[in-house]
């Protein structure tokens, strides 16, 4: 039977409904993960700003919570994260340019590549098991800021990896047949061409893998580092506290001004982030302004 | 350059080689000591418990004076949890990824999509604390018998956490469906819906379900969240108001405590960390094969 003319009408403002209802519901599913994260950000901060003075970041942690402040794991987190970075980037940016100049996808390569993108996706406290094994254990560094950095390099490694590789791959082949056609070897070719070219980008993505990294406790947590320290790390072997481990030992508290403290370690420990991550933003305008020059 | 120099330099090139394939092996390396390490200390731990009674047995209190080591209380807190993350996550970051690819202008989709990278950037510690002092208080007032410590809120958080998990990787596969199809239903007479949900949607249906896949594994493997605000309690069941463990949480107890190396305590960390490994490998895995089938649809 043929419709007719009321009934098609009646149909198309039917759908027309549906068509807004749907658009709204999507609209307002976007809304609530947009001030989910604005209510998380200023639940944070207003706890935690009452916490927050000069006398905060310079005080150890006390039993006293109005006393307590972040510095040892402050440092404790400064200090492992360049420990990290010492590890962590020669040795990804390497393994990048051994996988995009040397070999592609072909035997070996294809398994390291496998391999990596299967690496990122493992828990972090899986990798927490392994430093506790390999470097408190077998290679007994104890507890130590040395066995945190290093557990926390094969961490970050794979998102090192990735994202140093995409950097390599944007500079454009006519560079290297420029080198080689003046006589340059690869090495030279890499050196003196590629890595110059790709280096904000290699820094930019590093910096965001590090910003991961700055936020991991079960790692650590993992490998035994401890939850209450009143001193600074001397030595690659001292005993070690960073920023979100103390933030989850105020938390666990029952105390109530333990709880605050832990917010405004939130907010230092965001600001540091943030920092970071427009960093990681500076370098990348910069260096889309090198490239198109 | 003379033959010396060509020779020398040859030689240079050789050990950079070298040394680029040891920087590229290591993550190889990394792999097999994690399976190595998992593997050796799994083996010790079912030498005392039988692997039958670590798969069947209903409690898990290998802390106590009496014990017990069924996984499963561990195994069911973990994927209470991770259920309700992904009930969580599901909605919101697939219609918030159809929105995005096939309503949003260009601008706004430009704007939208780093700040919602942004919830996947925040250190999990800081969801737990949002989880134990502003989540769990909040479902308190509306409902009164939740525990202090429990399932539900946690399990909320962890949703908003993996939101841009499913919606970046959704929308990329979203909007990556060709044009023409789209002209094709709408020369068909389909409205905008039809075309996003009978078009776009299955199109890029392999997409999708990798990207929650992905989601599943991440809250999984999530430690943070459930160690601070779930309540360490390994318990049989599906009720998410009362408090519960997850495996993560389980070796991060023991993991704070002073239990000495090599004793059975010890022991179980590994053995629940296998558990652990495997699940997520396989979904990582399982993610990987239907995003790479996407790929060859229309690459």
């Amino acid at each position: 039977m043929k419709p007719t003319h009321l009934e098609i009408q009646r149909m198309l403002t039917g759908s027309q409904w549906r068509e807004q209802i749907f658009k709204v519901t999507a609209l307002l599913m976007l809304s609530i993960a947009l001030l989910t994260l604005a209510v998380l950000l200023i639940d944070a901060f207003v706890d935690g700003v009452g916490r927050l003075r000069w006398s905060f970041l310079t005080s150890f942690p006390s039993r006293k919570p109005e006393q307590a402040g972040i510095l040892s794991a402050l440092v404790g987190t400064v200090y492992m994260m360049i420990l990290t970075g010492i590890f962590a980037l020669p040795v990804g940016v390497g393994a990048a340019i051994y996988l995009e100049e040397y070999t592609k996808h072909q035997g070996i390569s294809k398994i390291i590549e496998v391999n990596i993108a299967n690496l990122a996706g493992v828990p972090s406290i899986i990798y927490g098991l392994l430093g506790l094994e390999l470097f408190v254990r077998a290679m007994a560094f104890d507890r130590s800021l040395l066995s945190g950095s290093l557990t926390m390099a094969l961490l970050v490694l794979p998102i090192i990896i990735i994202s140093s590789r995409e950097a390599i791959r944007t500079v454009p082949p006519s560079i290297r047949e420029a080198s080689y056609a003046l006589g340059a070897s690869r090495w030279q070719t890499i050196w003196n061409q590629v890595l110059p070219l790709a280096f904000p980008g290699i820094l930019t993505g590093s910096i965001l893998a590090f910003s991961r990294a700055i936020g991991e406790a079960a790692p650590l947590i993992t490998i035994g580092a401890l939850t209450y320290i009143a001193f600074l790390p001397d030595s690659l072997l001292a005993p070690f506290t960073a920023m979100p481990i103390q933030i989850f030992n105020w938390v666990s508290r029952p105390q109530k001004g333990f709880h605050e403290n832990a917010a405004a370690a939130i907010i230092v420990l965001l600001v540091v982030l943030l920092l970071m991550n427009a960093l990681a933003v500076y370098l990348r305008q910069r260096y889309q302004k090198k490239v198109y020059l | 350059m003379s033959f010396r120099q060509v020779k020398k330099s040859r030689v240079g090139e050789g050990i950079i080689h070298a040394v680029l394939f040891l920087c590229g092996i290591l993550s190889v390396f990394t792999t097999l000591g994690i399976v190595a390490v998992l593997i050796f200390e799994t083996g010790e731990f079912f030498r005392e418990v039988s692997i039958l009674e670590f798969l069947t047995d209903t409690q898990w209190t290998p802390l106590f004076a009496d014990k017990h080591f069924g996984i499963l209380p561990l195994v069911s807190g973990t994927f209470l949890t991770s259920f309700i993350a992904i009930l969580m996550a599901m909605p919101i970051g697939l219609l918030s990824a159809i929105y995005l690819s096939e309503y949003a202008s260009q601008n706004i989709r430009k704007a939208v999509k780093p700040i919602l990278e942004i919830l996947a950037g925040i250190p999990t510690v800081v969801y737990g604390y949002f989880a134990l002092l502003f989540v769990t208080p909040l479902l308190q007032t509306l409902i009164p018998s939740l525990s202090g410590f429990n399932a539900l809120g946690p399990g909320i958080v962890m949703g908003i956490m993996i939101i841009p998990m499913v919606s970046s990787l959704s929308e990329d596969a979203m909007y990556a469906v060709p044009q023409s199809l789209r002209e094709g239903a709408y020369a068909l007479g389909s409205s905008k819906l039809q075309v996003a949900l009978r078009v776009v949607v299955p199109a890029a249906f392999s997409g999708i379900a990798a990207s929650l896949l992905l989601a599943v594994s991440r809250a999984i493997g999530e430690t943070m969240i459930v160690a601070i605000a779930c309540g360490q309690q390994p318990r049989l069941t599906l009720n998410p108001f009362v408090p519960i463990e997850t495996m993560t949480a389980y070796i991060v107890q023991v993991s704070l405590g002073d239990t000495p190396t090599g004793t059975i305590e010890f022991k179980t960390i590994f053995a629940v960390g296998m558990m652990l490994f495997v699940i997520t490998l396989i979904l990582n895995l399982l993610s990987q094969w239907l995003r790479e089938r996407f790929r060859e649809q229309y690459g």
